[in-house]
Order: structure tokens, then C-alpha cells, then sequence
């Protein structure tokens, strides 16, 4: 096999006090083939993608692309989309393929061909002369690849390009890149979506700058072969048995699936029995690893049994009133509907999950309901209180985490914390407990005085939650709040997240990890600003046909289901469907 | 790296001129940026020193007094309070309504049929430069009013020497005429290295700086893409100040356009220099568009010598504005507007700015390295 790039010994180090981006990588990456890297954000891929493009230069190792040094490559034949894809927003798509053409020196004489060719790959041949910035995610995220492949390259470097679009987006842009490969071109695709790692020839595994793991995916899960088992259980009681079955010395890691719930083993541990979890009638059935699994396991095992939050947490008195409802919420802006009818409720001690592409239409859902944002027609109550006569008192219920970074980065730990439990009303004794509170169950003691800016991804995630739940609301809404942290920290706020759930909170969620999905009791489908579908997850999985249906199937299932009916209500004349206008 | 290829230039040419035309902002700075400047020079630092409060006495009934009452009232230095006698006029006066007082007397008629015709004029000594300013302009007015009354009785009556006065630093046209050149200086150091920098900065936030890197472009091909088009740019934004200052403001335009052409573009030179070096520096619009403002505009503004004179300024103040590339433009803008072609003079100013452009340019070569971090 020809290698067309390889790293020996890299290391890359940004700041002399702070831990190497990268420490001492090797990676190889082979014609033909598709090579995943794969880690949470901040391991260092984009790091090591750049150094294999020859935009930085290492400080130790040797770095090739095509038989020379990166720095020095022949850049007509490498192909790189970077995260953000490179696009120029003000320039017509054909404007975009045309500037890079040029750019990467393809001989005139192919450019009809090549053109042609690309834009029928990519479905882009409708919206040429569109802009690309008017252009939805995943369309752009395939303009970005047209343009990264507009002279047939030898080696393609893709930086996670399947961040942030929807699942039907990213299987065609998975199934678009194979087919490259088969023509010989040496592919390297980075993700931070561990099931993405599966289907790659071979496997890099990043975690902190360090390579966990290289070689075919296989080998990695076979590692937690066998130790994987799944165990039915009440709907009901499911969070409570996790809980004791993470408590037992055998578990390793564990999860909720719908009403079941997924367990790993440690290695040559029998499993806790089903009594002693408090179920009965059923028995483990043996399940397939899953990549993460093996991840999670190369890391020591996953989440803690029960949440330190919750434990100190008060219990949210029983009450007549739904926690969260959304009736009818509707937001146009301008001749564009962003949210179409939204209805929902979530009684308490629920998890209400929102699912969707990106821009389906979640976040608008969400601002209607925080009270940031005005209905266009309907309305909603948060705890009892109605949106249009007491938003503020609907405000000062609920917590609230932002999918974007959203505090103060200027502010040390502590100053943030001062600050939110104050505009939250916590003064004097209280708020200290508070805030002793959450330092404690974060860890966050030892950054206290450090600039939030500064901190590790995870643990600015962890801040913000500790933020949004100092004043102990009933009603905690998350936007995407495990967007990019590894599988440990994902579980431990799926922990924490559980734990308040038993005391009574209502959780409203958002996610793109389809198998953080499970863990919610009901989960609304949201398409083109439409609730496509509303359900537990099991019910929404029996919808898409199969028993086994993973929830990214039944999500495919009910979106391309979706598009069918609007396809046949224009054939009746209704209102056309317009490809790409979700965004 | 590959040799400078002009397949890549002009692609990236193309790119670069499509992002100006369909950028909003851009168009701003080039072309309504100026006629912002051009009129708040032209127009609102003229109205402040333009007309002084007076009071006019009119003790006379007959014509005479009553046409040099309206020359008063019709004079572009005075804004005019009437009255019959001085009694209420002092009282404004001493109340600092008004700045003076201009008493025709009761005889005036008799008097200019005489052929005299004295005015008396009562100042606020207090103010001494306003008092003469009073002085000195009711006195022109007065003449000029004599000389016209001269001039329509024909030559019989105009036997008496008739002082004709100008009024060489007119106070209002002389600023209107500096301001334009001054407005040109603004504008070129706005697109020249605020635009540049901005530019810049804005592929390395939206990301496809690193997509371009990645390319066989070379970074020479890169920087001349981002110089030709605001060249360009500012000599046209340059060309919109000239013709709006001549048509609309009657500056006067005494040299060649070739001559303001090669002034123009050499100070093009280092400014453009200056955005490609703040631009390498800082990766962020808004830090590039603060350094650019702080380093670029303010000195344009105050340090260049077109509100503020160089000469008034404290010593060492003088000497940092030497550093100032935008201090050797003012002085050939304003001789080839007021003046006329000046060479020995403007090639002395064209050098020393090309010199600065050498300079700045390259330190942004070397400092425009092509690596993300």
C-alpha cells in the first residue's frame, strides 16, 4: 500500500506553560483508503490536520505529505476543507468552484468535465448562481468538498465535516467520500462523532494530544468484545436501575436505551444480577461493542453511579400545572417561518428531548420559551407561568445553558459564579452555600481563579451548567450541552442530569447525538420548522420499521418521510417544497 | 514555492473585486465616507465663525441710511438686530447678545449728499479680536456700500477716491479650501489601511484564509490582491473628492491631475503598506479595525497638519508627526489644489512618502508568513 502522508513523531505546543496539542503522534495515511481521526474537540486533530497541510510547522518530528516535506508538498494535489470550509459566502457557488480552479491550476480543458461532474455529485447543479452563505449547512458542506476536490487531489484532509449538519446530510457526504476512495485517493476524515470512526479503514484515536489508538476500528471494539450486555427494564424505573447498576464494582460504563437500559462489564466481571437491580422478569441479552465503548474503556470506564448535584439538590414540590408547555408556538420573521406550530408538554421530572437538523428550528423554540423571544402566535408557561403575562417569572424559574459558550470569559470561575447566583437572586449565606455547592460537585476548586476563557472545554461546559443551577430551578433548559466534550463528561451530565430529574426538575434538551436521544422520555422530531414527530423513543423507533432501528434511523426514516408528504401536498398543489430552505 | 503565477493573481483579482461590489461597507467608506467629510468640512465648520451678532442704529429716515442699513442686513458677516436708537442695542451689548454696535447717525443723509457719510461702531472691548473683526468688516462694508452708490451715480460723482477693499484671508473660503485636501487625506488613509487590514482579517475569521493557504497560492500572489483593487479604490474615492470639492464647493484646482494622480498614489503606497502590516499582526476585525483607527486615522486627523498646524504644535509633538507618512501628503495636496504644479517640492514629498511605503511593505512580507499559528 502507497502511503501518500505520514507524521513521525510529532509534537506541537502552542504555549510554554500549557500541555503539548500534540505529543509525539505518528499517523499514516494510505492511498486508497478512508482513515479516521477521531477524538473530542481540544485533542488535537485539527492540530494535526494542519500540520499534514502544511499550514504550521512542528516543533519536533517529521511531517510528509506526497513524498516531501508538508511545508513543501505540491499543493495542486492535496485537497483540504477546514471546519469551516473555506467558502467564500459573498461569491455564487460557481464563483467558489471557479476560484479555486484556478487557484489549484486545473488545465482549462477539463474544466467543463470536472464542473459538471462535482456539481452532479454534490446535487449543487440547481443553485449555481446562488451564494454560497445563502447556501443550508449541508449544502455548503458539500460546496466545500467540490472545492477541495476540484482537481482530482491524491490526498484529501477533511476537518469534521460532518459537524453540525443534520444525519441525512452527513450519510451523503460519508457515502460521497467512500466512492473516492475507491479511486485510489488517500482520504483523512476527522470527527468528534465516535460511530463515524467505525466505518473507517483505519482508526486514529486522539484524546489530550496523545494517540490512544491506531488500526482498524475492529481491533479497538474487539477489545470490549462479549462484555457488553443489555437489560430491559420499566420505563419508569430505568434511570433509578442505572444508577444502582453504575453503583455495582462489575459495571464499567452504562446508559439508557429507550426502556432499556446498556451496560459494559468489566473485563472478566460477571454481570450484577437482574434482582438485585430491582427487575424482574428479564434477563441480559449479549449486545455488539460500539466504538465509543472501547473508548470509554481505554479511559478507565465511564460515568459515576449517582449525581453529588442532585444529592444536595431540593426536591421540586409535586404541582397540578405542566412544568414546560408549548402551545401552539409559532415565530415568523419576515416571510420566513422559523418555528410552525409547536406543541408540546412536559409534565414534572421529565426529560423532553427537541431533535433536529441544524436550524430546524430548536433554538427559536427554546428562545420562545426562555422568554427571549416574542411568538409570532401561540404561547407557552414554564412552571406555571404564561410567557406573554409573566415571562420574567417564567425566566427566573428555570436554568438555563447555552449552546455557545455564554459566559463571561474576562471573569475568573469564581467572579462567574458570584455573578450568575446574583442576577439569579441568591445573596448572603445562601448564595456562598451555592456556590461551595457546585464547586464542589464540579471539581472546580482548583480553576477558581483562572478566566473562564481559559478553561478545558469540559470543565467550561461544567461551569455552565453549575451557572444555570445554583438557584435550584424546577425547570432546567440545555442546548446542546454536550456538544463536543468527550464520552466521560458526556456521561457525567447525563448522571447529573438524571439524578435532578429524580428530584422532580423538568429537563428540556437539545442534541445531535442520536444515542443521547435515549435518555429523554419524549423526544419532538423538528424539520423545516415542523414537529415531525413526538413520541417516547421507542415508539419513534417502531415508526421507522425495524426492532433494532438505532435513533439515527428512525430520525432518517421520519425525516425523509417528511419530505415525501411534502412532496405529494405540492403535487396537490400546496405549497411547493423548497430543497435547502431550512436553513 | 511555486514562482508568481498570473493565472492565480487575476482569479484572485476577480474574487476580490466581486467581495468589493457586493460588500455594502466597503462602498460606504469609498464613496460616502467622502461626501460625509466634504460636507461636514464644507458646511458645518464654516457656519461657526461665518456670521457675528451686531446691532444696527438707523437714527436717519432717509434713503441713504436706510441702503446702508440693508447692506448690513445683507452683509454674510453679520447677522443683524435693528433699532431706532442705540438705547436697546447697549442693553444687548452689555447682556452679550451682540458683539457690536453700528449707529448711523441722524445727519447721514445730509452728510453722504456732501459727499462724507461717517458710521460709528461700538465694540466689546473685552473680545479684542472679535472687536476688530467687528471693526474692520463694518468698515469694508461701509466702503463697499460707498463704491457701489459711486459706481450707479456714474462718473460724475465718483471723483472721490474710492478704496476698494479684499479681503485675502476671508476666513470662511480658506478653511472650505484647506478642508478638501484634508477630507482626500482622510479617505485614502480610511481605504488605504483601515479597508486592508479589515479585509485581511476578515479571511482569517471566516475561516478561508486557511482554505487559500492550502492552495499553491503563494502568499506574493495573495498580498498584490489585496493592494491592486484598494488602490484602485482610493485613487477613485480620491477622484469623487476632487470633483465633488471643485463643482459643489468652488475649491479652486490650480495644478494638474497628473501631478494630484502621482501624489495620490504615492501616499497610497505606505498606507496600503500599513494595513498589510496591521493586518499580519492581528487576525481579528475589530482589534485590526482599532489598531488601523489608532495608527492610521487619528493621525490623519490631528497630526497631518490639515485642522491642526504642525508649526503651533508643541516641539515634540512636531517631531513624532514626522513619522507620520499622511504629514508629507497634506502640504503638495494643498499646493496643487490652491496653488498649482509645484515639482521641486513634490517630488521632494513623493520620495519620502515611497520611502515609508519601502519600509512598511517590507515588514508586512516579512511578517505575512504563510502558517495558521
Amino acid at each position: 500500500m502507497e502511503s501518500v502522508a505520514s507524521a513521525r513523531r510529532v509534537t506541537k505546543r502552542f504555549a510554554a506553560s500549557a500541555p503539548p496539542a500534540l505529543d509525539g503522534i505518528d499517523i499514516e495515511i494510505v492511498a486508497g483508503k478512508m482513515t479516521g481521526l477521531v477524538g473530542p474537540d481540544g485533542a488535537g486533530k485539527t492540530t494535526l490536520i494542519r500540520l499534514l497541510a502544511g499550514l504550521m510547522d512542528a516543533d519536533a518530528g517529521e511531517v510528509c505529505a506526497l513524498g516531501r516535506p508538508a511545508t513543501a508538498a505540491d499543493r495542486s494535489a492535496i485537497g483540504y476543507m477546514p471546519q469551516r470550509f473555506g467558502l467564500y459566502e459573498d461569491l455564487a457557488v460557481i464563483e467558489n468552484l471557479d476560484l479555486y480552479a484556478n487557484l489549484r491550476g486545473l488545465p482549462r480543458s477539463e474544466r467543463a468535465d470536472s464542473f459538471a461532474k462535482l456539481l452532479e455529485f454534490t446535487d449543487l447543479a440547481r443553485f449555481q448562481d446562488r451564494l454560497a452563505g445563502k447556501l443550508s449547512g449541508g449544502m455548503k458542506q458539500k460546496l466545500g468538498l467540490a472545492c477541495a476536490l476540484v482537481r482530482t487531489p491524491k490526498l484529501l484532509l477533511l476537518d469534521e465535516p460532518g459537524v453540525g449538519v443534520d444525519p441525512v446530510s452527513r450519510r451523503e457526504l460519508w457515502a460521497m467520500v467512500r466512492s473516492l476512495t475507491e479511486d485510489g485517493i488517500a482520504v483523512l476524515w476527522s470527527t468528534a462523532y465516535l460511530d463515524e470512526a467505525e466505518k473507517c479503514d483505519t482508526v486514529y484515536l486522539l484524546n489530550e494530544g496523545r494517540m490512544l489508538h491506531a488500526g482498524p476500528p475492529q481491533v479497538m471494539t474487539g477489545k470490549v468484545e462479549g462484555r457488553i450486555v443489555r437489560l430491559a427494564v420499566a420505563a419508569e424505573s430505568r434511570r433509578r436501575t442505572l444508577e444502582r447498576a453504575l453503583d455495582d464494582e462489575a459495571v464499567a460504563d452504562g446508559m439508557i436505551q429507550g426502556s432499556a437500559i446498556r451496560l459494559m462489564l468489566r473485563e472478566r466481571a460477571e454481570p450484577p444480577s437482574p434482582a438485585g437491580l430491582g427487575v424482574v422478569d428479564a434477563i441480559y441479552e449479549p449486545v455488539s461493542p460500539r466504538f465509543e465503548d472501547a473508548f470509554v474503556d481505554a479511559l478507565g470506564g465511564g460515568a459515576p453511579a449517582s449525581s453529588a448535584l442532585a444529592r444536595a439538590y431540593r426536591t421540586i414540590p409535586a404541582s397540578d400545572a405542566p412544568a414546560i408547555e408549548a402551545r401552539g408556538l409559532t415565530k415568523r420573521f419576515g416571510a420566513f417561518t422559523a418555528a410552525d406550530d409547536i406543541r408540546f408538554t412536559v409534565p414534572r421530572g421529565q426529560i423532553f428531548g427537541l431533535l433536529g437538523p441544524n436550524g430546524a428550528g430548536k433554538s427559536t423554540t427554546f428562545k420562545m420559551l426562555c422568554g427571549l423571544l416574542k411568538p409570532s402566535v401561540g404561547t407557552g408557561s414554564v412552571a406555571g407561568h404564561d410567557l406573554r403575562t409573566a415571562a420574567a417569572d417564567a425566566r427566573q424559574s428555570l436554568g438555563y445553558m447555552a449552546q455557545k459558550f455564554s459566559l463571561y470569559g474576562d471573569l475568573s470561575v469564581r467572579q462567574n459564579l458570584d455573578f450568575f447566583s446574583g442576577v439569579y437572586g441568591l445573596t448572603g449565606a445562601r448564595q456562598r452555600a451555592a456556590i461551595e455547592r457546585v464547586t464542589e460537585v464540579f471539581h472546580l476548586e482548583r480553576y477558581l481563579k483562572d478566566n473562564a476563557i481559559a478553561l478545558p472545554l469540559g470543565y467550561k461546559q461544567r461551569l455552565a451548567l453549575a451557572c444555570a443551577v445554583m438557584h435550584e430551578p424546577p425547570v432546567l433548559f440545555l442546548d446542546e450541552p454536550t456538544s463536543g466534550v468527550d464520552p466521560i463528561v458526556r456521561r457525567e451530565f447525563w448522571t447529573h442530569i438524571n439524578g435532578l430529574v429524580d428530584k422532580g426538575v423538568a429537563v428540556l434538551v437539545t442534541t445531535h447525538f442520536m444515542d443521547e436521544a435515549e435518555y429523554c422520555d419524549r423526544i419532538a422530531l423538528i424539520y423545516r420548522a415542523r414537529e415531525i414527530a413526538i413520541g417516547t423513543p421507542d415508539e419513534l423507533k417502531a415508526r421507522a420499521g425495524a426492532v433494532e432501528a438505532t435513533m439515527e434511523d428512525a430520525f432518517i426514516a421520519l425525516i425523509e418521510a417528511s419530505d415525501a408528504e411534502r412532496g405529494r401536498e405540492a403535487a396537490a398543489g400546496g405549497r411547493p417544497p423548497r430543497p435547502g430552505e431550512d436553513m | 514555492m511555486a514562482a508568481f503565477s498570473l493565472r492565480r493573481f487575476r482569479a484572485m483579482l476577480v474574487k476580490e473585486s466581486l467581495q468589493i461590489a457586493r460588500d455594502p461597507s466597503t462602498m460606504l467608506i469609498a464613496f460616502v465616507l467622502p461626501l460625509l467629510l466634504l460636507f461636514i468640512f464644507g458646511y458645518g465648520v464654516n457656519l461657526d465663525t461665518a456670521r457675528t451678532r451686531v446691532g444696527v442704529a438707523v437714527a436717519d429716515g432717509g434713503e441713504a441710511a436706510q441702503s446702508l442699513a440693508g447692506a448690513f442686513a445683507a452683509s454674510p458677516f453679520f447677522d443683524v438686530t435693528p433699532a431706532r436708537t442705540t438705547a436697546p442695542l447697549k442693553d444687548l451689548l452689555v447682556a452679550d447678545r451682540i458683539r457690536g454696535i453700528i449707529v448711523i447717525p441722524q445727519d447721514f443723509g445730509a452728510q453722504v449728499a456732501k459727499g462724507g457719510g461717517d458710521v460709528q461702531v461700538i465694540t466689546d472691548g473685552s473680545l479684542p479680536n472679535t472687536a476688530s473683526f467687528v471693526a474692520a468688516y463694518a468698515e469694508g462694508v461701509r466702503q463697499n456700500w460707498a463704491a457701489a452708490r459711486a459706481g450707479d451715480r456714474g462718473g460724475a460723482a465718483a471723483e472721490t477716491i474710492v478704496i476698494a477693499s479684499r479681503f485675502w484671508f476671508n476666513p470662511e473660503l480658506s478653511s472650505r479650501f484647506f478642508l478638501v485636501p484634508g477630507s482626500i487625506a482622510i479617505v485614502m488613509t480610511m481605504i488605504g489601511t483601515l479597508l486592508t487590514a479589515l479585509v485581511i482579517a476578515r479571511e482569517w475569521e471566516r475561516g478561508t484564509m486557511e482554505a487559500i493557504m492550502a492552495t499553491p497560492v503563494g502568499m506574493a500572489e495573495f498580498l498584490a490582491t489585496k493592494v491592486v483593487p484598494y488602490f484602485f479604490l482610493g485613487l477613485a474615492s480620491m477622484a469623487l473628492c476632487t470633483v465633488v470639492g471643485i463643482l459643489l464647493f468652488g475649491v479652486p484646482f490650480r495644478g494638474s491631475p497628473f501631478a494630484l494622480l502621482l501624489i495620490g498614489s504615492a501616499f497610497l503606497v505606505p498606507a496600503l503598506g500599513q494595513g498589510l502590516l496591521i493586518s499580519a499582526a492581528f487576525k481579528s476585525q475589530f482589534v485590526a479595525s482599532q489598531v488601523a483607527l489608532l495608527s492610521a486615522f487619528l493621525p490623519a486627523m490631528l497630526l497631518s497638519g490639515f485642522l491642526y498646524e504642525i508649526p503651533s504644535m508643541p516641539r515634540a509633538i512636531q517631531w513624532v508627526t514626522y513619522l507620520v507618512p499622511v504629514r508629507y501628503l497634506i502640504p503638495p495636496l494643498q499646493t496643487v489644489f490652491l496653488a498649482g504644479d509645484l515639482w521641486g517640492m513634490f517630488l521632494r514629498h513623493i520620495a519620502i512618502m515611497l520611502g515609508f511605503g519601502a519600509v512598511l511593505f517590507a515588514l508586512a512580507a516579512r511578517a505575512n508568513r504563510r502558517r495558521v499559528a
